[in-house]
């Protein structure tokens, strides 16, 4: 996320210096030559891209703040983030592994997955409608293996509907399910590699193949 | 709890928290800012590039008092100066501070914005001699509609901060007014190098 340069009075004050600096040079390299101005104008805009970039990348990962556990000291609290993977066989029998011999509550977060320009647009509803239909089948079948599991849907950013569900949930663990690698446009951008780093809970990364699935 | 008690209207939205939504509505304003004087620099920008010819800018006849337009910049400038002086003296208790760079703001800001008036009076040309001119008042008389409204909400942190307004703690009164006036002189400074200088 871009930081707004006018968030505090205090920022807005330095980026007003930065302006002034910034013009003060195009000027007085224009007044010696057009081109040096020219010149002046793309070096200074290119640094200031560069720096703007590299302030971005430095910026630590936000933490999410760890509410406190809701549930019961005894019971094992599973997020499990999956969106088109969430009726899949492996993750079913994962997670009804986990759910054996212990009292298991599940929480089942199905991110809305949406397209760049329906997100800008705030046209969210019919990924939402997706998403909870989805949910809803895999909640079923949960319920069906006897596991105690709620469902919610979630962001559309995987990390940012995990984020959002911890704050809430309090979970023991996240597991995360996606399509094998090649499919999955969640390993591509690395999710269960950033939720690792962003979250200090174990996680497991699940794989469903859901053309293999009989 | 009665039938009739239950919530009408539309869903409640979403809501992700992947932004605030104050945090939203600045990057709408200034986005919206942007694209307001984006269009009228567009327009600045393209008579410019079709009058190829021209050995210097602005054409003949068209003079622009520089260096009282520049004196009136720096008075800006002093003013943002003083507009963060304000701010850091709340925060530090100082009271007396906050006064007085309020009021040394709110002044530096009406001297502008009244040069600007003498200016448009003394310059020779209005806004129906030519594009230049229509351009000119367009651009210099938007900004001139923002430093009118960041006056009104200095007025105001004025007026509340000699009340007894505002404490260390609590003084987002100040901040805004603060923020806002801050970007109406990047905004300036954008207008006054772009028309008087380059």
């Amino acid at each position: 996320m871009a930081r707004n340069p006018f968030r505090s009075e205090a920022e807005a004050y330095r980026f007003l210096l930065l302006t002034v600096g910034y013009f003060a040079l195009i000027v007085a390299a224009a007044a010696i030559a057009t081109w040096l101005g020219l010149a002046v104008f793309v070096v200074l805009t290119a640094l200031a891209l560069a720096l703007w970039l590299r302030s971005r990348s430095n910026e630590p990962a936000l933490r999410p703040a760890v509410p406190p556990r809701p549930g019961a000291e005894d019971e094992r609290r599973i997020l499990v983030i999956a969106n088109e993977t969430v009726g899949g066989p492996e993750l079913l029998s994962i997670l009804r592994q986990k759910a054996e011999g212990v009292k298991e509550h599940v929480l089942v977060v199905c991110p809305a997955l949406n397209s760049a320009v329906r997100h800008w647009a705030s046209d969210e509803d019919g990924a939402r409608a997706a998403a909870q239909e989805r949910l809803e089948t895999s909640l079923g079948r949960l319920r069906g293996y006897g596991v105690d599991v709620s469902g919610e849907v979630g962001d559309g950013d995987p990390l940012q509907a995990m984020e959002d569900a911890l704050r809430t949930f309090g979970a023991d663990e996240i597991v995360i399910s996606t399509h094998p690698v090649g499919r999955s446009n969640w390993l591509e951008r690395n999710v269960v590699g950033a939720a690792r780093e962003r979250f200090d809970i174990p996680i497991t990364h699940v794989v469903v193949d859901l053309d293999a699935a009989p | 709890m009665s039938a009739h008690a239950e919530r009408h209207g539309p869903p409640i939205a979403n809501r992700s928290s992947r932004i605030e939504p104050t945090v939203l509505g600045m990057f709408l304003f200034i986005a919206s800012e942007a694209m307001l004087f984006g269009a009228f620099f567009t327009a600045y920008f393209f008579i410019r590039v079709v009058n190829p010819e021209a050995q210097s800018w602005p054409l003949e006849p068209f003079h622009l008092p520089v260096f009282v337009a520049g004196v009136n910049t720096l008075v800006l400038l002093t003013s943002s100066f003083t507009m963060h002086w304000a701010l850091q003296s709340i925060k530090r208790g100082n009271r007396a501070g906050l006064k007085a760079g309020l009021l040394l703001t709110f002044l530096m800001g009406l001297a502008f914005l009244l040069t600007q008036m003498l200016e448009y009076a003394r310059i020779g040309f209005n806004p129906a001699d030519g594009a230049f001119g229509t351009i000119f008042f367009g651009l210099t008389g938007l900004h001139g509609a923002h430093v009118f409204v960041g006056l009104t909400l200095l007025a105001v942190a004025t007026v509340r901060a000699f009340r007894g307004h505002f404490t260390p703690e609590h003084h987002h009164g100040v901040e805004i007014p603060g923020i806002y006036w801050h970007f109406v002189d990047v905004m300036w400074i954008v207008v006054y190098t772009t028309i008087y200088l380059l």
